[in-house]
């Protein structure tokens, strides 16, 4: 096992008695409890960790967090793996097993790399250009794409581990826990509001943790941070979420935080989910994100070894890991000289200090000077060497304004640079709640304008380059948002703190080289998509001049790092490109997630058998019981047949609709939705919403009614019953029943308020027995005695209370199979009993229970149809025949103005038949179409469709419905059903194919 | 498409090829051309087209091309291909219910299959299948209708078994005990999907090569009619500009260019959302749909998987959505895919889609004589590009119905022949 042979003997916050084994690429070897894998990787002086996307280059670490483009990471294997993790953010733990990304056969002799052969031929949007022609060879070109793009692999297999969803509400939200967060939360959390704090590290601290030279009321700056998270830890009122990130900025201060609960461990836990996303409302919002720094773009400035300044510090201070001997540093600012100061403390001999400015002067610079280290102020990189780690750079002295060189170049060995090209503001989530950005040119960054939601920005993400600042900032802001909240604060001293200042900061967002940007060497603005500063240019000259245009001809920032280091300099060079400022080139737009979110972690506990609800009724575990199959309608399971022994599905359907006919069934009606309308103006209200008259229905009695949508096509049907003058039961169709109640509602709610209606939906509160049969009077009979069931006394459409099996309960008189029927409506709690109570008393009398399928050959025979089967939302009452439901007399209901349009009357539209097929015994499937003239292939002209289609076993046939073009004037035509492989001849017929008379609804 | 004619322009813009990118390799791609000028507007123009997204610029490709008015201009208010051309999840199809609707799609997926070689551009137009699964009977029920109808329209269309989807679909989860079990599907193996925005780039370059003049950053402020209410022209954020025939194709929007010129059209504007993974190895092959479990899935070249769902239930011009509809296709992509629950997402963004009451399209005359408008494309307005562009070109030149455009007219929701594809269709994108 490879020793730590970067790791510097003390330092750091790595727990140096806690050895860590872990794999990478199959070697086995060491780091301490506290690495990243970053940090451990760069310990054993392992570089080379991953291949860029296009042209396969080696790539090492760039960064230090959730910025990082190059470290991609494939973690561990089958149904756990991990593709695209960033090397930086993946705490270490005992046995961890990281694979590099886009190679093969392996990193360091990677075929994909004859690409950067061919480079030339490859520049941006090269695919738009070539791969046309043969037409017929796309699919196999596009074959070749797809398998070299992509980054790591899927897992093989389920997700075995558990996601949850939690949501919170809170008076102040913090996202980000450095200085300013720290102290944001300390001046809110006094209060005694309701805070959260958030950060996406393991630990809280930002960017104090890799600093060592910042000290705050006398000792070093983490000792600071760990007061101030005992004392945030012992606020009842505060939480405190690590390993969190905020990722997601909506609408009224609705945020989503990702929090990564067990992936640190690299073993899941049997008591809490794998990661938890938190969706919080948050009364005022302080965003304390920090800061990203910039790389510079210079020629080949993407080899391993090539790393952004402050990562390089935070690896020596943080985890005590010297990422290289012999640093050079490539500085635009003063930062550039604290990590020279900070590796040079550490042992390494510093190559030199790279200054961009031409003048640069200030503390830091004399100390440089003082500590011996070579300043080459005013000069630019202008080439690298090295394959899979950095070698050696070319510097040369540039002209005042930076745009060319000013003498000749000279070489210094390096092992690795540390680019400090100034800091990006995180405005990421200041930008997604819809905040104003605006640029500042003397810091040379985006900083947040104009907010849009109750949010402050401070620290880092607001500009602020000092902890001094940024902590004044954050209490300021934690008392003010409390504050806003009409909390009692009293301001917390601010800490006195020792740091260095930060002197000016020179952007040069192209450093100047022997060779014109594009002719030798790359210039990388995007590491993970191998866009280079020659790309943009190509890209504005060809007129994709929009930054958008820029970025998707380009792919410029849509990497998994989503352009966190490269999207400034990207339109800073399209700036310079097409001769703008960078204001005027504009950003893109920022979207949630700030870093890429696990999907589980989205989906939460809503996977499996909490997908969607199973609907059951009351009578079900008699069902199930009963060996019933079942079929899914809506949300609900119902019965569909109940097969005795050895039956098959046409057997058991034909018994039941036999015993229906001719003895006594039973059926399950639960399911249908149920809405109690109450108020003065009810009876007003159906009548606005159905199509026929409400106002003059007595009270007792049912009614069948359609209702319309606007454009005048059947949305729902139902029987509604008035149990009192200002009181109607209302039944909808099983799978239309939420819509239904939505749909009133929204007409109560905006269109008429003024009514005095009130609705409930009933439909769980009511289990439904649904008799039907000639001896269903005399069953009924038998367990009810306080109704008179006479045709006279209880006639068809009316509703009686009364008692069923000593259950209290309402029995409608209404049929949907033509038979006398009755539906026996009583609290679900007694459903099961009702049941059961029919089967006992009806046994001697043959009772039957009967499925939906039965139900369905059994209303078609006597052509009643099913809203969502023979109608599709296309349908108006008069294309099925029932023109009487439709009040010619009402003033106005739902639908009535669509209906009156002239192309709703016109003859020719589809009008619900019936239709016979020759063949008695053939039952035409449902969805076949009807045509009039029989083409020897397609295309032919359609008439229409076959809506429902059984084998009735009471016209001892087989009979459909159809909606058929001019339908209505068809009858006794003969049409065809052409199936793959034989046409059906069909004869048009009337919908009423048994006792078209009706003489059996008395029994 | 014989009448689309081909491409011959007149400023003789070199042709894109693998020779003309070693070419240029060699002189290190400083001399490419611009793939269309940014002109000034001109005072007046034959005809102008607001809008330019896809089918926008289409329209005005297809002026040029097949009706030779090439005076013509794109005035856009932002960059091409802003709006939903480059938001949408890039699925082409046309096995529609409806005939209306099968004959415009299918229309376009015509023009869809050689239209690279047409516009001399790479739309990497895929034609990997897409499959629509049934989870019920009763869906079942429906995809047969669906698939009857597709099939007597001439259109290609085949039933799988669960068996072939997950042949075709490895990573789906055919558990028959889930709770939306699959149950079968259908799949168009000549429906697929392309690279969203090369479409508007490829009919820009394409349009410009055939002097179209497109004009970004040119924000129409009003309409300008003449003494009878004809058009004469549009105000614009640039200054006026004259023509006697404007056709507006501005999607989302189109509602608010309706009410300067003075009328209203039966359209909502809602947020439609989509997501991608993070670029992974392939795993899916096809484009996926589903009702029921309600969410669309592909895979795109670079590796991501693009998912989308349903439009959110409030009307809208702002281009973003809510949580609950990420987290709920999330969710089912979980349920039926059970190994991208540890990918993640990348990205997600939303567009603003126009929809009739009967989610079908409106290409139409309008109360102005001269004004034209092509809209209400909905959650599907993708893959309907070329069509769409090619009848309403049709239509602008010469003022009568194109045959295929002539039932989505305006006038429809005044009599009533509605082709509505939200009763069976199920969604529609």
């Amino acid at each position: 096992m490879a020793n730590q042979s970067n790791r510097l003997a003390a330092g750091g916050r790595v727990d140096r008695r806690r050895p860590l084994v872990f794999r990478f690429d199959g070697r086995r070897l060491q780091g301490y409890a506290g690495d990243t894998l970053a940090s451990a990787l760069l310990a054993n002086d392992v570089h080379l960790v991953g291949r860029s996307f296009k042209y396969h280059r080696p790539r090492g670490i760039l960064g230090l967090g959730s910025e990082e483009p190059n470290a991609l990471i494939q973690l561990g294997r089958g149904n756990r793996t991990e593709p695209n993790l960033r090397a930086t953010q993946i705490e270490l733990f005992d046995g961890l097993d990281a694979h590099s990304q886009n190679r093969w056969p392996c990193l360091r002799f990677d075929v994909g790399a004859v690409n950067s052969a061919f480079h030339r031929l490859f520049p941006a949007g090269f695919y738009y250009k070539t791969f046309m022609w043969p037409a017929s060879l796309w699919s196999t070109y596009e074959e070749v794409i797809r398998h070299a793009a992509g980054l790591g692999r899927a897992p093989e297999g389920p997700d075995p581990d558990r996601y949850e969803r939690m949501h919170a509400h809170c008076d102040v939200l913090i996202a980000g826990g450095g200085p300013a967060g720290l102290a944001a939360a300390l001046a809110a959390g006094r209060s005694g509001a309701r805070v959260i704090l958030a950060d996406e590290q393991a630990e809280f601290g930002g960017s104090l943790l890799g600093d060592d030279d910042v000290t705050i009321g006398g000792t070093p700056a983490v000792d600071w941070v760990a007061e101030v998270v005992a004392e945030l830890e012992s606020m009842p009122e505060v939480t405190l979420l690590r390993r969190a990130t905020v990722n997601g900025y909506y609408d009224h201060n609705y945020l989503t935080i990702a929090e990564r609960v067990t992936d640190h461990l690299g073993v899941g836990l049997p008591t809490v989910p794998r990661q938890r996303l938190w969706k919080v409302r948050a009364g005022r919002v302080v965003l304390a994100t920090g800061a990203i720094e910039r790389p510079l773009v210079f020629r080949d400035n993407d080899r391993p070894g090539v790393m952004l300044s402050t990562a390089v510090r935070g690896y020596a201070v943080r985890y005590g890991v010297l990422a290289g001997r012999r640093p050079l540093i490539v500085t635009g600012n003063d930062d550039g000289y604290r990590t020279a100061f900070a590796l040079a403390d550490r042992q390494a001999r510093v190559a030199g200090i790279v200054d961009l400015r031409t003048d640069p002067i200030g503390p830091l610079v004399a100390e440089a000077k003082n500590r011996g280290i070579e300043v080459l102020a005013g000069h630019s990189v202008t080439a690298t060497h090295g394959g899979r780690r950095i070698e050696a750079a070319e510097i040369a002295p540039m002209t005042a304004d930076g745009s060319g060189l000013a003498g000749s170049t000279r070489t210094l060995e390096c092992d690795v640079i540390a680019m400090a090209g100034g800091f990006n503001p995180t405005v990421h989530l200041f930008s997604q709640s819809r905040g104003k950005l605006r640029w500042d040119g003397e810091r040379a960054a985006f900083l947040p304008g104009t907010s849009h939601e109750a949010e402050v920005s401070v620290g880092g993400c607001a500009g602020t380059s000092s902890v001094t600042q940024a902590i004044k900032d954050g209490i300021k802001a934690g008392l003010d948002q409390v504050r806003a909240l009409g909390h009692t604060a009293r301001q917390p001293a601010a800490p006195a703190v020792e740091e260095h200042g930060q002197g000016e900061t020179r952007p040069l967002w192209l450093l100047p080289s022997t060779q014109p940007v594009g002719r030798k060497g790359k210039h990388f603005v995007d590491f993970q998509n191998d866009v280079t500063a020659a790309d943009l240019m190509l890209a504005t000259r060809e007129g994709y001049r929009s930054i958008e245009h820029v970025k998707r001809y380009t792919t410029t920032g849509m990497g998994t790092d989503q352009g966190k280091t490269s999207n400034v300099n990207a339109l800073a060079i399209v700036g310079q490109s097409l001769g703008v400022d960078v204001p005027a080139v504009g950003t893109t737009t920022f979207r949630a997630p700030y870093t890429p979110t696990t999907i589980g972690a989205y989906g939460g506990r809503d996977v499996g058998h909490l997908f969607a609800p199973t609907r059951t009724t009351a009578m079900d575990p008699w069902h199930r019981a009963n060996g019933a199959k079942f079929e899914h309608v809506g949300d609900w399971m119902r019965a569909w047949y109940y097969p005795k022994a050895g039956e098959t599905f046409r057997q058991a359907v034909d018994r039941e609709v036999t015993v229906a006919r001719n003895g006594v069934a039973l059926l399950d009606a639960s399911t249908l939705g149920k809405i109690d309308i109450r108020g003065g103006d009810a009876a007003e209200f159906l009548n606005r919403v159905y199509t026929n008259a409400w106002a003059k229905l007595g009270t007792g009695r049912c009614r069948y009614g359609f209702m319309l949508k606007e454009d005048g096509m059947v949305m729902d049907d139902g029987v509604t019953t008035r149990l009192a003058d200002d009181h109607f039961h209302m039944t909808t169709t099983t799978g239309g029943a939420a819509r239904v109640m939505n749909w009133l509602e929204e007409y109560l709610q905006t269109e008429w308020p003024e009514m005095d209606v009130r609705l409930t939906s009933v439909t769980e509160q009511w289990a439904v027995a649904s008799i039907c049969g000639p001896k269903c009077r005399e069953l009924l009979g038998r367990l009810c005695s306080d109704i008179d069931l006479g045709n006279d006394a209880f006639p068809f459409m009316a509703m009686r209370d009364g008692t069923v099996a000593e259950i209290p309960a309402r029995v409608f008189r209404i049929s949907f199979t033509g038979e006398l029927s009755f539906e026996i409506n009583v609290p679900t709690r007694y459903g099961l009993a009702l049941w059961e109570a029919l089967m006992t008393a009806g046994a001697d009398l043959g009772i039957t229970p009967y499925g939906t399928e039965a139900m369905h050959v059994l209303r078609a025979e006597k052509g009643f149809i099913i809203v969502g089967q023979d109608t599709d939302g296309s349908v108006t009452p008069l294309d099925l025949g029932m023109d009487w439901i439709v009040s010619k007399s009402k003033p106005d209901f739902i639908g009535k103005r669509g209906l009156a349009r002239p192309d709703l009357h016109k003859p020719d539209r589809k009008q619900l038949v019936g239709l016979l097929t020759e063949d008695p015994t053939f039952v035409l499937p449902e969805g076949g179409h009807v045509v009039e003239t029989v083409k020897p292939k397609p295309p032919m002209a359609m008439l229409g469709h076959v809506t429902s289609s059984y084998y009735s076993p009471s016209a001892g046939r087989s009979i459909a419905m159809a909606l058929v073009k001019g339908g209505h004037a068809r009858k006794g035509q003969t049409l065809y059903v052409p199936l793959e492989g034989r046409t059906i001849p069909v004869t048009v017929a009337g919908t009423v194919f048994f006792d078209p008379e009706g003489s059996r609804r008395d029994g | 498409m014989a009448e689309a004619g081909r491409r011959r322009g007149p400023t003789g813009k070199p042709r894109y090829s693998i020779l003309a990118l070693a070419r240029n390799a060699l002189s290190y791609h400083e001399n490419w051309q611009a793939a269309w000028r940014s002109p000034e507007p001109k005072p007046s123009y034959d005809a102008i087209v607001v809008g330019g997204g896809g089918h926008g610029l289409a329209t005005a490709y297809y002026l040029a091309s097949v009706h030779g008015i090439r005076n013509v201009a794109v005035l856009e208010k932002g960059w091409i291909g802003g709006g939903n051309t480059g938001r949408n999840t890039t699925i082409i199809r046309s096995n529609y219910l409806w005939d209306e609707s099968a004959a415009i799609y299918e229309h376009a997926l015509k023009l869809w299959e050689g239209l690279s070689q047409e516009l001399n551009f790479n739309l990497m137009f895929s034609q990997r299948g897409v499959i629509t699964l049934a989870h019920s009977e009763h869906e079942l029920k429906e995809m047969r209708r669906r698939v009857e109808a597709i099939r007597l329209n001439g259109i290609d269309t085949e039933v799988l078994s669960t068996a072939d989807v997950k042949k075709l679909v490895p990573i789906i989860n055919t558990d028959q005990g889930i709770r939306h079990p699959v149950m079968g599907g259908f799949i168009q193996r000549r429906g697929g999907t392309a690279r969203h925005d090369a479409v508007a780039w490829g009919y820009a370059r394409a349009a410009d090569d055939l002097g179209v003049d497109i004009i970004q950053n040119c924000e129409v402020t009003g309409f300008l009619k003449d003494g009878n209410g004809a058009i004469e022209g549009v105000e614009t954020s640039r200054g006026t500009i004259r023509s006697k025939r404007i056709g507006c194709v501005a999607a989302g929007h189109s509602a608010v260019l309706a009410d300067l010129a003075g009328f209203k059209l039966p359209i909502q504007a809602r947020p439609l959302q989509a997501l991608v993974s993070e670029p992974i190895k392939p795993v899916i092959d096809t484009v996926v749909m589903s009702n029921a479990v309600h969410m669309y899935i592909s895979q795109s070249d670079k590796g991501e998987l693009v998912l989308g769902a349903g439009t959110d239930s409030y009307n809208s011009y702002a281009q973003r959505g809510s949580l609950n509809i990420i987290e709920h296709q999330l969710a089912a992509a979980c349920e039926l895919y059970p190994i991208v629950s540890r990918l993640r997402v990348l990205r997600t963004w939303g567009g603003i889609v126009d929809t009739c009451p009967d989610a079908s399209p409106i290409v139409s005359r309008t109360p102005v004589d001269g004004l034209y408008f092509n809209c209400g494309w909905g959650t599907g307005g993708f893959k309907a590009t070329p069509g769409s562009g090619h009848v309403f070109a049709d239509l602008m030149a010469r003022d009568r119905p194109n045959p295929v455009a002539a039932p989505f007219t305006l006038e429809r929701f005044k009599g009533g022949y509605l082709i509505d594809e939200h009763g069976a269709a199920g969604v529609a994108h």
